[in-house]
């Protein structure tokens, strides 16, 4: 388990980021550090990544407990190193996002919600992603994988596995 | 002031003042049962839709009917509003749903629950419910969990009135329980099992409307209707000191506060009182508590109290006798 | 082809940049009513516009705006609802992402005439790639005086944040919205007060979706009448539709308000037809929470006339045989889609994302789940339809917000229009094909 602790750079961008908010409301900053967090601490919340955002915002730890279980891109238990996230909603279920979804767990050996023993990936369906109009679709970390076919599927998973490419998505993006 | 019609009959009630607060005042059946709301709680109400009503007339100046049943807790009136509670089916239909909702997955436990007794939601469900269930799924259910050495939370009976919340909220300085998770799977719970110590916390069990929180001092000591309650108080330093003494024989087997009509406590008691005072020489007993809510537990009250020598009578409460009834 | 107000410009190579926005006529509604110095102004030209809400409810903009109090010595807020997680619905992140300075126009614009001088832009948690295309874009219109301290030398001031959200469609509904951008769980809050009185921080504040607030632009350059010349009725300006489900040619359009539904799905400037040749079966046309209807009714009213794209036209006939324009989330389905699987896959969405706060909703909408599900593999009953029927009608509107609403009115609908098709799984499970199976309904993990 990684150090719970923001580096000096990531703490800058925190302030930066409270500073948004009328004084007193700094609190509007908790979704926005939360996933700072996530992305920080290899890809979930820990009850010690909650606690330490909560002293942050000098907030309750249950505040940000109440918060984090509400949201359900929030992971509150360790995940893969590639979180896949298959969207099964309308469209996309119209446009065979089941056979997407059999076709990864058959591949990983995992049903949705599981994570492979190997650590590399975790398989979640998600609601619609608002991409209905590229149907089938699913996303890994902040990247859309759209009009998808079996065969793009296992292109990408074996990208993911040479790659050994971590999800954990908004590091870099949310700082840069 | 402001005049509103509930059920045919009008009353003058203050600006501000809500439908349901109106119908109080009225009384009897107009009266909306109310599960989430709760006058000393700021912000609560509006959750249960157990109050809902439906407006006829909008007020005097805009007579026009509101478009949907509203929740008379959080809803205030306007003059020259009419509004029907009893006398509209269509919201005795939406009432009996939202009564068949808050059972859908509660356990049905009451021979086994500490709330038996006085239970809002076995009242409302025989008053408002309809016979039988049409839920054929397996229900959800959670884990008990203890919030502190006093408290125990049984979340599988919660109909989540968010009112312990605001209890914690409002009236301790410290929250270490809410809301967790989202829809269905919503629960009350504590941020990775920390304990609940706090001078109020306890009040959380009063404002409870069903048996989720529960005394653990009290837990299957009795049940509620071998209890006599008896109103008593005493000098501390944290809360007003009145309360209710629940009795059996000679034995104070739990302390609440003193509830109204509605189970609405009239003060808020400290955990002082409430868990650490179980003794009659700890108290100054006032008399019998007048219980007058319509439950069950009126019904089943026995009538063998506490000896008379322990009773210290009022001096300043003329007229009322307490030994006599407790000689009989 | 009809006429453009917002994506007219969207081919233009590098549209997303500043300077080739700025080339085609971009930030002249700020320019504008910077000169003109009169917020009334803009706000009486949207009144006149006729632009009605494009999140989904089509609420007047302009009256919505004049609502807002303005106490002295107050705070009052712009925030843009960026969250579009209505199933079916990908117009505000085609717009966010290839033209973002359209939105951010419109974002100074309208927060001028609000007197907003902070403002917000609550994108979906999801959308997290699109949220750093904005804050490029805000950051280049910062950097050419666009925002900031005195805009323009005009003395206004106006600082424009994008918040992030996390995985929630309640989100969307505006009173969630500022919840979850105050940083808190996303309950919508009861109302009374409404946010255009005790909204964000509980000062005055104004929530509009993208596309309205995209649609100010044109409405103050060319003034709230030509827009208003533009579609019929009521239904005034163009409207982005997110076309998905089984057509030719799935995405974003927008169309002159009017265009007959019939045209919009057979015709090569839009939908381009049923995939496969296939026959159309039905419709959803504003995203997952409006009535679905069976094709007949889609293409003509109950009275026999075209349907056409408007608020109105849709509408047509109530419930009994109309739907909604909605959030404009237009998903067509082929004869081969199964009505039920379809409906169960809706009703999974809404107990999913119930916020869990009142009874009716929290305990509802998994109850109509769980009874889609037994159906749809072969268990039920008549008297489970009927069951579904009641659970429903003991939702709608005895919530907190609409999501109630949502979540039953496609239940109805359905079972409205398709009752056969229900029975059909009820007499006959052997002939219920391609029930597939994938695993299980939710996240393992969730269970
Ligand atoms: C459950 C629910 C979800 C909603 N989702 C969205 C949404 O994703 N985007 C949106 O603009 N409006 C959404 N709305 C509508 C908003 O509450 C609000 O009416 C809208 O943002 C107002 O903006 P408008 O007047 O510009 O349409 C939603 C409403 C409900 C009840
Ligand atoms: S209707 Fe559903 S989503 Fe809306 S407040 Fe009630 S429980 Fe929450
Ligand atoms: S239905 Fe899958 S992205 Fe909208
Ligand atoms: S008492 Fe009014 S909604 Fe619960």
């Amino acid at each position: 388990m990684k150090n719970i602790e923001f580096s000096e750079e990531t703490l800058k961008t925190i302030r930066e980021i409270i500073n948004r908010y009328p004084e007193g409301k700094h609190k509007s900053a908790l979704i926005p550090i939360l996933h700072i967090a996530q992305s920080e601490f290899e890809g979930w919340l820990s009850p010690e990544a909650m606690s330490y955002v909560a002293e942050i915002l000098n907030i309750e730890p249950v505040e940000v407990f109440e918060v984090a279980s509400f949201y359900s891109m929030f992971n509150l238990k360790p995940v893969g190193k590639c979180v896949i996230e298959v969207c099964h909603t309308s469209s996309c279920w119209l446009m065979g996002a089941e056979d997407v979804i059999n076709h990864i767990g058959k591949r990983l050996g995992i049903k949705p919600g599981q994570t492979t023993s190997d650590g590399l990936f975790t398989l979640k369906t998600v609601e619609c992603l608002g991409s209905c109009g590229t149907a089938p679709m699913l996303m890994v970390g902040a990247d859309f994988y759209e009009n998808l076919t079996l065969e793009k599927v296992d292109t990408l998973i074996d990208a993911c596995k040479s790659s050994g490419k971590s999800s954990s998505y908004l590091v870099d993006k949310m700082l840069g | 002031m402001a005049k509103v019609t509930i059920d045919d009959i009008t009353i003058e009630v203050p600006d501000g003042t809500t439908i349901l607060q109106a119908a109080r005042m009225i009384g009897g059946h107009v009266v909306p049962p109310a599960m989430c709301y709760y006058t000393k709680l700021k912000t609560s109400g509006g959750y249960c839709r157990t109050c809902l009503v439906k407006v006829e007339q909008g007020s005097e100046k805009d007579p026009r009917p509101m478009p949907k049943p509203v929740a008379s807790c959080r809803t205030t009136v306007m003059d020259g509003m009419v509004v029907r509670n009893t006398t509209s089916p269509e919201i005795q239909e939406a009432r009996a749903g939202v009564v068949e909702f808050l059972l859908l997955n509660h356990p049905l436990d009451c021979p086994i629950c500490d709330q038996a007794g006085e239970c809002h939601l076995q009242d409302l469900s025989y008053e408002h419910g309809k016979e039988g269930t049409r839920f054929e799924f397996e229900k959800r259910t959670f884990d008990k969990i203890d919030i502190g050495e006093k408290i125990q939370l049984h979340m599988t009976r919660c109909i989540l009135c968010y009112r312990c919340v605001k209890v914690a909220d409002q009236l301790t300085d410290e929250r270490v329980h809410g809301v967790m998770n989202r829809g269905e799977v919503s629960e009350i719970s504590t941020y990775i099992e920390k304990a609940i110590e706090n001078d109020f916390s306890g009040n959380m069990i009063d404002v409870c409307p069903v048996g989720a929180l529960t005394d653990k001092t009290f837990r299957f000591k009795s049940r509620v209707w071998y209890t006599k309650p008896m109103y008593a108080h005493r000098d501390c330093d944290k809360c007003s000191g009145k309360t209710t003494l629940w009795y059996q024989g000679e034995d104070v087997l739990r302390v609440t506060g003193r509830k109204d009509v509605y189970g609405e406590v009239e003060d808020f008691i400290c955990n002082t009182c409430r868990f650490d005072k179980k003794l009659t020489k700890d108290w100054v007993i006032e008399g019998p508590a007048e219980i007058d809510r319509h439950s069950v537990i009126i019904q089943n009250h026995t009538e063998k109290l506490i000896p008379k020598e322990q009773v210290q009578i009022l001096p300043n409460l003329p007229g009322v006798d307490f030994t006599k009834k407790i000689e009989s | 082809m009809g006429k453009k107000l917002l994506l007219q410009n969207i081919d233009v190579p590098g549209i997303n940049t500043y300077e080739v926005y700025r080339k085609t006529g971009g930030y002249k509604s700020v320019e504008k009513v910077l000169e003109q110095k009169n917020p009334d102004a803009i706000v009486e030209e949207v009144k006149k516009s006729g632009l009605r809400g494009r999140g989904g409810a089509g609420f007047p903009t302009g009256m919505k705006w004049s609502f807002l109090a303005k106490p002295e010595g107050v705070a009052r807020y712009l925030v843009c609802n960026a969250d579009e997680s209505e199933p079916g619905t990908f117009k505000d992140r085609y717009l966010m992402e290839k033209i973002p300075h359209l939105l951010i126009e419109g974002m100074i614009t309208s927060s001028y005439a609000l007197g907003a001088n902070t403002s917000f832009i609550y994108i979906r948690g999801e959308y997290f790639y699109v949220l750093r295309i904005l804050e490029k874009a805000i950051k280049e219109a910062y950097e050419n005086g666009w925002l900031g301290k005195n805009i323009k030398g005009s003395g206004y001031n106006l600082d424009l944040y994008v918040q992030v959200g996390a995985g929630a469609y309640i989100c969307g509904e505006e009173t969630a919205l500022l919840e979850s951008l105050e940083g808190k769980r996303g309950n919508p809050r009861i109302k009374p007060p409404f946010p255009a009185v005790a909204g964000l921080y509980g000062c005055p504040t104004v929530v509009n979706n993208v596309e309205t607030i995209a649609a100010v632009v044109p409405i103050v350059n060319d003034g709230g009448d030509a827009y208003a010349a533009v579609g019929v009725e009521r239904s005034t300006g163009t409207k982005l539709i997110s076309a998905s489900g089984h057509i030719n040619k799935p995405g974003v359009y927008e169309i002159e308000m009017g265009v007959p539904v019939e045209e919009f799905i057979y015709s090569d400037e839009y939908c381009g037809g049923i995939k496969n040749g296939k026959k159309l079966k039905a419709v959803v046309a504003g995203g997952s929470s409006v009535p679905i209807l069976p094709a007949d009714l889609i293409l003509k009213t109950a009275a026999g006339n075209p349907r056409l794209m408007t608020y109105e036209s849709l509408a047509d006939g109530g419930f009994a045989t109309g739907t909604m324009l909605g959030s404009g989330g237009f998903i067509v389905m082929d004869e081969t889609t199964s009505i039920v699987k379809n409906l169960w896959n809706f009703s999974r969405f809404y107990h999913h994302e119930s916020c869990g706060q009142c009874s009716p909703c929290r305990e509802g909408t998994g109850w109509m789940e769980k009874i889609l599900h037994k159906i749809l593999h072969g268990h039920g009953t008549i008297k489970d339809i009927d069951l579904l029927w009641d659970i429903q009608s003991k939702i709608e509107g005895k919530t907190i917000c609409p999501l109630g609403d949502a979540a039953a009115w496609p239940v109805a609908s359905a079972i409205r229009h398709f009752r056969k098709e229900f029975e059909e799984y009820v007499n006959n499970p052997e002939s219920i094909q391609d029930v597939k199976h994938y695993f299980n309904v939710h996240n393992v993990a969730e269970a």
